[in-house]
């Protein structure tokens, strides 16, 4: 029964990660060779002892810095090969690859608008001035002595996806500019108030050290609730593509506004109505206006195993699992529907469930071998629901291109093969 | 009597002032003061009313010249687009089902282009152009939209009196939209 419905047995008996890994050689790259599976089949397997256990593995040193199992290498960031240019780019974390709620530094999500800066930390500066007592000068080091945090939550940029079609075939071509770390540095407030706020400070400008000098205007409420400056992330210092030596992190606001390569906040009494917040980061409605100051990112979610361009190996038991997040607060539930929407019910949430945080949520599922559409759907603790596709697009119109927070179902044929179900 | 008491108040207004200055000073002592000139050099942020706007002046003309040494392979000869965004034309399109965004229909403040060329254009040298070139790009790019006439100079007042057509089309988040 299992070897008719499973296209690819040469790998069914290595791994269940493995053999999903493989099922995803399209849009990954895996390629499991059926070759070398037939061969490790006679001689690494029982009753035989594995060739890895009759040398000695690589010697200590080997990897000063260590990299993932070479049987590892198709798990990398799903970067587009048809992009006009690199230089003011994306690319995405690849979800159905992951699990739990960390994402690995080296395949955090990447949105740059002039290309990744090589800063040396030791000429770099952060200055703070504008509406203030005392405008002051830090560097990296003065940073790390204030009172440090850290804290974990989720980075999603604006457009994770677009509303018309193509629509990706993979959770990471859909919204892969998503992902989820700890992160560490002083709070905004304290380095604010170490400079002393004037009373008309409303907003901060955030500039970037880069060749795009990215300007942001962050509000005062925001920057007195939660925002951080950051100098690491999960454990070790910010990678380059993440804003080494310094970055803003503003906790459930779009990817964009978490300006990296910190190098300037300006305190004003009014937004800079820079070029990213006017005529780049705003959301156009039917009707020709334009939403500006979009900020939250809204609940969401989406299943990572099974989907699009996985493969059910055969019927029978399944865990659905995902990931939950939401820009207002924390997840209070996600629900499942194995039934094309016509019912639903509650996923588990694994703890912890966090504040503006990726929640990973599971539910255990015996599929019958008969076509069915899966998918979840979001609700965060200030109650709102995912809503579906359809139902933004009749708000919103289909040239509101950003903070896409549709439910996204998945179709799963008989011969076990998922695709995206919109598309 | 009451002399002494109002000494006594000042005294003791004079003796509190710089212990309560020195609590007002930064609660950690990190950092240092930055100086009006480090400041100015790097506080590049444009108003859109013009404020920090440079002095100096461009010509359409003159940034005709700059725009096709800088601009024109990666935005088009006439601004028309190409690996870089489309600057030109779209006005009318905004409200349709196919809006074309550009600097003539779409951005809100003209002073917004000063800002955004100076710190990001040209975007394989950018902060490499001179202020007087900056104002022409602006200029050439805003006569090419027909907001200017082709024989157009721009300063800081000029530039941030040119009221965009688009600007009164922003509105703010109405999100949660979908209930």
């Amino acid at each position: 029964m299992s070897s008719t419905i499973d296209t690819s047995d040469k790998s069914a008996t290595t791994t269940r990660r493995g053999f999903l890994k493989g099922s995803g050689a399209v849009a990954g790259g895996v390629v499991l060779g059926a070759g070398a599976s037939a061969a490790a089949e006679t001689e690494n397997l029982p009753p035989n002892v594995p060739d890895w256990m009759k040398a000695p593995g690589d010697p200590m040193g080997s990897q000063p810095y260590g990299a993932p199992s070479p049987f590892e290498k198709g798990v990398v960031k799903n970067i587009s090969k048809n992009l006009k240019q690199y230089i003011s780019a994306s690319g995405r974390t690849p979800l159905q690859e992951l699990d739990g709620i960390i994402t690995p530094n080296g395949l955090f999500y990447e949105r740059h608008h002039g290309g990744v800066p090589t800063i040396d930390p030791a000429q770099h500066r952060l200055m703070l001035h504008g509406l203030v007592e005392r405008p002051l000068i830090f560097t990296v080091d003065d940073l790390r002595r204030f009172p440090s945090e850290s804290r974990i939550h989720f980075l999603e940029c604006s457009g994770n996806p677009g509303y018309t079609k193509p629509y990706g075939k993979t959770a990471s071509d859909l919204v892969g500019l998503l992902s989820c770390a700890e992160w560490t540095g002083v709070s905004l407030k304290l380095v604010l108030q170490e400079a002393g706020l004037k009373p008309e400070a409303k907003w901060v400008i955030a500039e970037g050290a880069d060749a795009a000098a990215l300007t942001r205007s962050i509000p005062i409420e925001k920057c007195l609730e939660d925002a951080m400056l950051v100098y690491s992330q999960n454990g070790e210092r910010l990678r380059p593509q993440q804003g080494y030596p310094l970055r803003l992190l503003l906790p459930g606001f779009e990817g964009n506004m978490n300006v990296k390569w910190l190098r300037r906040l300006h305190v004003t009494a009014e937004p800079a109505y820079s070029r990213e917040e006017t005529s780049k980061y705003t959301d156009l409605l039917p009707d020709g206006t334009a939403r500006e100051f979009s900020f939250y990112m809204e609940a969401k979610s989406i299943i990572t195993r099974p989907s699009g361009t996985q493969r059910l190996s055969a019927p029978g038991f399944h865990e659905i699992t995902g990931i939950a997040w939401s820009g207002h607060g924390k997840i209070k539930r996600v629900e499942v529907s194995v039934d094309d929407g016509k019912s639903w019910q509650d996923a588990q949430l694994q703890e912890p469930v966090l504040t503006r945080a990726l929640t990973r949520f599971r539910l255990p599922w015996q599929w019958d071998g008969k076509p069915a559409v899966i998918q979840s759907r979001a609700i965060d603790e200030t109650g709102y629901v995912q809503p579906t596709l359809a139902e933004l697009l009749a708000v919103r119109g289909e040239n509101y291109f950003y903070h896409n927070n549709a439910i996204w179902p998945w179709r799963i044929a008989a011969d076990g093969e998922v695709t995206n179900a919109l598309a | 009597m009451r002399w002494r008491e109002i000494c006594g108040v000042a005294f003791a207004i004079l003796l509190c002032a710089p212990a309560s200055t020195a609590r007002a000073q930064s609660p950690y002592g990190i950092g240092r003061p930055a100086t009006a000139a480090e400041i100015a050099g790097w506080n590049i942020d444009v108003g859109r009313d013009g404020s920090n706007l440079p002095k100096g002046s461009g010509s359409v003309s003159h940034g005709r010249e700059v725009f096709a040494q800088q601009c024109a392979s990666c935005h088009g000869d006439n601004g028309e687009g190409g690996l870089g965004d489309r600057l030109v034309g779209g006005q009318g399109t905004i409200g349709t089902a196919k809006p074309i965004r550009t600097v003539g229909s779409f951005w809100p403040y003209a002073p917004t282009l000063f800002d955004y060329i100076r710190r990001a254009m040209p975007q394989n040298a950018p902060q490499s152009l001179s202020d007087e070139d900056v104002y022409a790009l602006s200029a050439y790019v805003l006569s090419l939209n027909g907001l200017v006439g082709a024989d157009a100079t721009l300063d800081a007042k000029s530039l941030a009196a040119i009221k965009m057509p688009n600007r009164d089309k922003f509105v703010g988040d109405a999100r949660p939209d979908v209930k």
